[in-house]
């Protein structure tokens, strides 16, 4: 039915996701009228939301070039080690705020470089090092958590608009917006500039790009350094929401990212993929994780659920490619 | 064809070793403006090396090359591609899931530069691809439509109209309708004679008789990485070419016949 529509399917295509969201929410909705809509809920979401989105946001960058970030979540542990080792030493704080993106594009030209240079077979290998000493360096670092950062280190993760009109702690968080901005960066990139194109083009085949006088290598370092830095944003939001930083930060969080990306509707095999879908992807993770606490069921069972979304988001896709490749 | 003025391009006495192995040994060769020129060879006998040599993938040994008169040595297929030397490659290299006006123009987007990066004017992209495959044309039902869409001869004249997009002189083609449907080698043929008429030099490296006598203007043949014929197609005959590409010269048609299965 769909596959004799094309107008339909590329609109479910485009949009599909937002559809899963509105329902999740109107669900949501109907099971917990009182507390789901309320603003506390409401900002509580977009404010737990925001650093996953990040990382969700360079996760989707290497996914399109068929890749993988394994060390994302080490990174992110990494970075806010860092930070919060900054802070205390009493660096001045608009260097502090460089130090997350920073330990980030490191981190990044690391996996980029080694990945490249070593000529290895995957970057699940590359990233999968990393994850390990990223871990390992934050460890040496710092074993105990490390809080009470200053206030304007705090800012980008912590302040909430209440715009008048909200009763704090409610209201709009400035991650939030932090969020919507790197996500219409991001989307400029990938979509209006060369760069972007050519990103698209190696997820799509590398063979193709190189014969387009493409530097893919050049290109790939680019990507990792993009995916760490904005693992390095994600550690200076959730630093400021938590005032503070600690070793076990992100542990985990590489998977999350990965899910988002996938159930946003980008491909595994490459060269596909939505900025919009990817936010759609780590609202749907939230909402999930959300709705299932607001009704008292057990987080094992949010396990059980996003292990099964995964796995149906990834068949749509293969059901996508089948339908696209021609006989 | 004028075969009296110098050649558009051309290689002289050219060798390659890869070790121990002569890929090609004193090899000469020339293509000319408007020319679609067949080359054909068992496999081994150097075809795609000296593809490969003529668009800067190898550099070759021994010998030299000569680009409209003038001595040239190609140290990259870039430096090939930027004085017109294009390769379209068996396999396409298409990216399947770009539109087509993006393949044409991957890695030589239209736009603004700003500070390493180039912001693409796709309105203009889109307005170029169409007009270039209106000059060559071919039809598409749009030019948004992505590669993995279309169908294998389609997808050879997008390859085609990549490589032409930017003034190319001199287009290679590593067996342009091996990977087609019958009913679509016929349009690929013709998108080669779009091309001679625009002035370009066509080299085809083919094994079907049948595309090489009805796109071309002459053949060679290589045999052991050496020259072995090489003659007008109005002077020649299908079975003598398929005898050159098993060795033989001066064999009668039945006997060539015989020894192709």
């Amino acid at each position: 039915m769909i596959s004799n529509n094309p107008g339909l399917s590329r609109f479910l295509e485009s949009y599909g996701i937002i559809l899963v969201v509105i329902v999740m929410m109107a669900i949501l909705y109907a099971t917990q009228p009182a507390t789901f809509l309320s603003a506390g809920n409401l900002s509580n979401i977009l404010k737990q939301n925001a650093y996953p989105a990040m990382l969700a946001l360079g996760m989707f960058v290497v996914i399109i070039t068929a890749g993988i970030d394994l060390s994302v979540g080490s990174v992110l542990g990494l970075a806010i080690i860092c930070i919060a080792v900054a802070d205390k030493a009493g660096t001045p704080w608009p260097l502090v705020l460089l130090v997350g993106p920073l330990v980030g594009i490191a981190s990044g030209l690391v996996n980029g470089l080694g990945y490249t240079m070593l000529k290895l077979p995957h970057p699940f290998i590359m990233t999968l090092g990393t994850l390990n000493i990223a871990r390992g360096l934050t460890s040496l670092i710092s074993q105990a958590p490390i809080s009470g950062l200053q206030t304007e280190v705090r800012y980008p993760g912590q302040k909430v608009f209440d715009l008048g009109i909200f009763t704090p702690p409610a209201g709009i968080p400035l991650s939030f917006f932090l969020v919507i901005a790197c996500a219409v960066g991001l989307w400029f990139f990938l979509n209006r500039t060369n760069m972007g194109r050519h990103i698209f083009a190696i997820g799509g085949n590398p063979q193709a790009a190189r014969v387009s006088g493409i530097d893919v290598d050049r290109v790939l370092v680019y990507v990792y350094a993009i995916c760490g830095f904005f693992a390095g944003l994600a550690a200076l939001l959730l630093a400021g929401r938590t005032d503070s930083g600690f070793p076990l930060a992100g542990v985990g969080n590489e998977l999350d990212a990965i899910a988002a990306v996938i159930i946003g509707g980008a491909s595994f095999f490459g060269g596909r993929g939505t900025v919009l879908g990817v936010l759609a992807g780590v609202l749907i993770m939230g909402l999930l994780r959300n709705g299932l606490n607001l009704n008292n069921i057990s987080p094992f069972w949010q396990q059980i659920l996003i292990g099964l979304i995964i796995i149906i988001a990834v068949y749509i896709d293969v059901l996508r490619r089948r339908a696209a490749t021609r006989k | 064809m004028n075969t009296a003025a110098s050649p558009l391009l051309e290689a002289k006495g050219v060798t390659k070793y890869f070790g121990a192995i002569t890929a090609l040994r004193n090899v000469n060769f020339h293509v000319n403006s408007g020319e679609a020129l067949g080359v054909v060879g068992d496999n081994g006998a150097g075809k795609s090396t000296l593809m490969k040599i003529l668009s800067g993938l190898y550099q070759p040994s021994e010998g030299h090359l000569i680009f409209e008169g003038r001595p040239v040595h190609f140290s990259s297929p870039r430096i090939a591609r930027n004085i017109g030397i294009e390769m379209v490659y068996q396999d396409f290299a298409l990216a399947g899931n770009l539109p087509i006006y993006e393949n044409i123009y991957l890695g030589r987007e239209p736009g603004i530069r700003v500070g390493g990066l180039t912001i693409i004017d796709k309105a203009k992209a889109r307005e170029m691809a169409q007009a270039h495959l209106d000059k060559l044309k071919i039809h598409v039902k749009s030019v948004d439509q992505p590669v993995e869409e279309l169908s294998g001869g389609q997808r050879q004249a997008v390859a085609i109209a990549r490589a032409t997009a930017f003034d190319a002189k001199v287009v290679i083609m590593d067996e342009p309708t091996a990977a087609l449907a019958i009913k679509e080698v016929g349009k690929v043929l013709d998108l080669i004679k779009t091309l001679k008429d625009h002035g370009v030099a066509v080299i085809m490296i083919s094994h079907r008789m049948d595309d090489i006598f009805y796109a071309c203007d002459r053949v060679m043949a290589l045999f052991h990485g050496a020259n072995f014929a090489d003659s007008p197609l109005g002077k020649t005959n299908r079975n003598e070419v398929i005898g050159w590409i098993m060795g033989t010269k001066d064999h009668t048609a039945q006997l060539a016949h015989d020894r192709v299965h």
